[in-house]
């Protein structure tokens, strides 16, 4: 493998080794492995390991920090400085949003979701400002091939949080309705109840919608951005300096650029994920 | 033959993708200018919803971006 490593690689290989995941999976012939040459077997049982744990990781960086920011609470007399400021900040920023859109019931799980959708998302987006190169060469160093850093641009992790907010959604609506005021609203809904199909198939493709947009948006977003920044990347490396030097300043433009990207896609998801929970808690006909 | 094809393919990915959102975040824009001028109280609730609307229309052509760049350098 490292004499592989030397070998002058094209563009497109540079390219498709920095959009490929570590696999850790269960294979037929070889049990539990993480060879990338295997990684066709896997089926079912294949990992994502760097996209879960770099996101586990992040949650847990979430959490902590949240917690380890808080205690200072207990003195109220003097006002609240560095990162108790931030998480107040924050903490505000949802629960004004959440009590302006989330207005049709009364549900406790919504703030909190809604700040660990909002804090989580937006700290697996920054992934992405890391220079494409810099944790790939580390994990190459200790003999990963493929590393992916950012979470958000591997579909499986986009659409698993889509899908918790679909279940969520169809939990609530279930709840709250009953589950025959569910099927009321998926059949009856349009046109009337003479129409029942037509409305099975509008409404249906309706539900189906939502968390599907919610993670491919997400995914598309991340998977754009992190793209363009692997083409830079890519002047850099295989150009002549004047290029290279052309690239560094394309480099800072996209970042900043793409802070609003990264910190509005999180935002989107949070206002969205919240929106669809309360269109689930709403009972009147509209 | 493919080559040029694909150029072609990409081109049109990222163009038109481009015209559509350009379209409607300047007619975004444009309603929440007058918007703005009409009720400066709002500016604030306002600004909240463009940016939402405007993360929702900027999606579309990212993504086209990203996938017509794939195509031409990647694929």
């Amino acid at each position: 493998m490292a004499s592989e490593a030397h070998e002058p690689i094209t563009s497109q290989e540079y390219i498709q080794h920095h959009l490929t995941n570590l696999v850790c999976g269960k294979t037929e012939s070889h049990g539990w492995t993480c060879d990338p040459h295997y990684s066709e077997e896997m089926g079912f049982w294949a990992f994502h390991v760097d996209s879960l744990g770099w996101s586990i990781f992040l949650g847990i960086l979430f959490i902590g920090l949240f917690r380890w920011g808080l205690p200072k609470l207990a003195s109220a007399s003097e006002a609240p400085t560095g990162l108790q400021n931030f998480i107040e900040m924050c903490v505000e920023f949802v629960n004004e949003n959440v009590q302006s859109i989330f207005t049709s019931a009364k549900n406790n799980l919504i703030g909190p979701m809604a700040l660990t959708v909002l804090v989580w998302v937006f700290l697996m987006n920054l992934m992405d400002l890391i220079p494409v190169d810099y944790l790939p060469e580390l994990a190459k160093g200790v003999g990963l091939e493929y590393f992916k850093v950012v979470p958000t641009t591997d579909p499986n992790i986009t659409l698993g949080m889509a899908l918790a907010v679909f279940i969520l959604i169809i939990f609530y609506s279930i709840k709250i309705k009953g589950l025959k005021g569910f099927l009321a609203e998926l059949t009856l809904h349009p046109f009337g109840k003479y129409l029942m199909p037509v409305n099975l198939v509008l409404e249906g493709v309706n539900l189906i919608a939502k968390p599907i947009s919610l993670g491919l948006r997400l995914f598309g977003n991340l998977y754009a951005g992190e793209m363009i920044f692997i083409l830079i990347a890519l002047m850099l490396t295989f150009s002549s300096i004047s290029v290279g030097l052309l690239g560094v300043g394309l480099h800072l433009i996209w970042a900043l650029f793409h802070i609003l990207i990264l910190a509005l896609q999180a935002f989107i998801f949070m206002v969205l994920t919240i929106v669809y929970l309360a269109m689930a808690h709403e009972t009147q006909d509209h | 033959m493919e080559q040029s094809l694909i150029y072609i393919a990409s081109g049109l990915m990222i163009g038109l993708g481009a015209v559509g959102a350009a379209i409607g975040v300047g007619v975004l824009g444009g309603k929440f200018l007058e918007g703005a001028a009409r009720q400066p109280e709002l500016i604030p609730m306002l600004r909240t919803q463009l940016f939402i609307v405007m993360g929702l229309v900027d999606a579309v052509p990212m993504i086209g971006v990203g996938l017509g760049l794939y195509l031409m350098f990647a694929a």
